[in-house]
């Protein structure tokens, strides 16, 4: 209860500051600007809905280059993951150049992906998985290198072959750190996608923001942002809660 | 928690090991280094078939690595090692069950997944499995805690998953590391009450490593202690027979008592 009601209780006491300062004026007076670009909570909240539907399309854009960007690199890290964690040969091989991979900036990177690829989603997409790839891939593979070599022994003497090792072994020992890769991942996810629309699009929450701040429609702005974090929240809370219901044996 | 250990007393036979005539193992001239380290001067050691061997000696003296060396883990420097006919260590994986000093019950499975382990591992569909590991857990005194998480049990009854694993592998030879160093002292001799009956009713081939000496002779028919490392033999001792069936009973016997008093003797000559 506690944990909920005190993060809850300052949050609604910021607001409440925030709903004082913005309502009355005197924030846009102490920064010497029009009230229109100083918009109060309920003022922003009444944006939020009354741009609903505008507000629903583009974050649907969003959600989806979210959501397949970090589908794309679930599947590939932990592919690569599994196949660097039976071969040597390719442990050193890719180990270093997946390393190097997250020194390439993507901001740079996106306007070349955008030339290449057009305004669609596939940029996008590529942009989230690149930047998902990293956490997974490196959370699976140091997890599922951490299992137990006595375990391991004690399931050879039980006549275990090498993949059933890596799946009664292996791959529930990684799941944990996996999962805490996967909930990196999702946190970054939405900057990603918001790089990739920034660079260029035709739809989405980033290109709305982009519009909104041309137009001066500011509190329109500050409700796109709005729900930005709260599909950046749901989720990492998604991974949360795959993960309470897949390792229930912590 | 932990069942009494004389409320499992066994009647039935326990899941049979491949042969019914048992495999002897035969250690000669057995040399193991790490490297420069020397871990095994040179070992000479006949168990016969269905009999138990004891193995004392000084902490780090190598008697982990001569259970694995007999398991088929690791291949011996020098010498040979024979699980019946098998001296290849694909043929001593075969023929040797492991029971590791920590019970290593893998803590996603269940105890009846964990105990049927060896049976999954060889393609038997999970619900036979199940069904054939389930019908020992009454015996075990674990009825009841079949879909129970090793996180949920006891020491003493993971302890006694983790020998119902090592036995549902139905090997001739089975190696045991300590295997109950990590119970209390009253479990570890209910566990060793347990473990006696357990192979008076279905004999095999046994080498059980431990610190104990007490548990070594009444467990063993025979007891070899070891010197620090690198190990050699240092003394071979007879248990007394015949032993009392009731642990209590069995140690306290003067016989019982002047041997291990002769052991003890000779594991801290070999600890100098």
């Amino acid at each position: 209860m506690r944990r909920w009601l005190l993060p809850i209780g300052l949050l609604a006491a910021l607001l409440g500051a925030w709903q004082i300062a913005a309502g009355s004026g005197a924030l846009a007076d102490l920064l010497g600007l029009e009230s229109f670009l100083v918009p109060s909570p309920a003022e922003i909240a009444s944006a939020l809905w009354d741009n609903r539907s505008l507000l629903t399309e583009n974050a649907w854009v969003t959600l989806r280059e979210m959501l397949l960007g970090f589908g794309c690199a679930l599947v590939l890290g932990v592919a690569f993951a599994l196949a660097m964690h039976l071969s040597t040969t390719l442990r050193d091989a890719f180990g270093p150049l997946i390393v190097a991979s997250q020194t390439i900036p993507i901001m740079v990177i996106a306007p070349i992906l955008i030339v290449w690829f057009g305004f669609g989603i596939g940029p996008k997409l590529a942009i989230v998985a690149l930047i998902c790839f990293f956490p997974i891939t490196v959370n699976a593979l140091a997890g599922l290198r951490s299992a137990d070599p006595e375990a391991i022994k004690m399931m050879r003497t039980l006549d275990a072959s090498r993949l059933q090792i890596l799946w009664r072994v292996d791959v529930p020992t990684a799941l944990p750190q996996t999962f805490s890769g996967a909930k990196i991942a999702a946190a970054i996810a939405p900057i990603g996608a918001i790089f990739g629309e920034l660079a260029g699009s035709d739809s989405g929450l980033a290109h709305l923001i982009v519009q909104d701040n041309a137009q001066l429609q500011i509190s329109r702005e500050f409700a796109t942002v709005v729900v930005l974090a709260a599909m950046a929240l749901a989720l990492t809370g998604l991974v949360a809660l795959a993960e309470r219901r897949i390792v229930t044996w912590r | 928690m932990a069942a009494k250990a004389k409320g499992f007393a066994v009647a039935e036979p326990l899941p049979a090991s491949t042969d019914a005539s048992g495999t002897s193992v035969s250690v000669r001239g057995l040399g193991h280094s790490y490297g420069d380290l020397r871990t095994i001067e040179r070992l000479d050691l006949d168990v016969p078939a269905h009999a138990a061997l004891g193995v004392v000696g000084p902490s780090g003296c190598g008697k982990s690595t001569l259970l694995e060396l007999i398991a088929g883990l690791q291949e011996p420097t020098r010498g040979e090692l024979l699980l019946g006919e098998a001296g290849d260590p694909a043929g001593r994986l075969s023929r040797c069950a492991f029971m590791p000093q920590r019970d290593l019950l893998l803590p996603w499975l269940s105890a009846i997944d964990n105990a049927a382990l060896a049976l999954r591992n060889r393609g038997v569909r999970r619900a036979a499995a199940r069904r054939e590991a389930g019908a020992l857990f009454e015996r075990f005194g674990l009825a009841g805690f079949e879909r129970a998480k090793p996180a949920e049990l006891s020491g003493g009854m993971r302890q006694r998953v983790a020998f119902l694993r090592t036995l549902v592998a139905g090997k001739p030879v089975l190696a045991l590391d300590e295997p109950f160093a990590s119970l209390d002292a009253i479990t570890r001799a209910e566990m060793q009450e347990w473990l006696a009956g357990a192979l008076r009713a279905d004999p095999r081939t046994v080498v059980l490593v431990t610190h104990d000496i007490e548990e070594a002779l009444y467990l063993c028919d025979r007891v070899v202690v070891l010197s620090a490392r690198p190990a050699k033999v240092v003394t071979e001792l007879a248990a007394p027979q015949p032993r009392a069936p009731e642990r209590d009973d069995a140690v306290t016997d003067p016989a019982f008592v002047a041997i291990r008093e002769q052991a003890m003797h000779a594991l801290r000559e070999a600890s100098r």
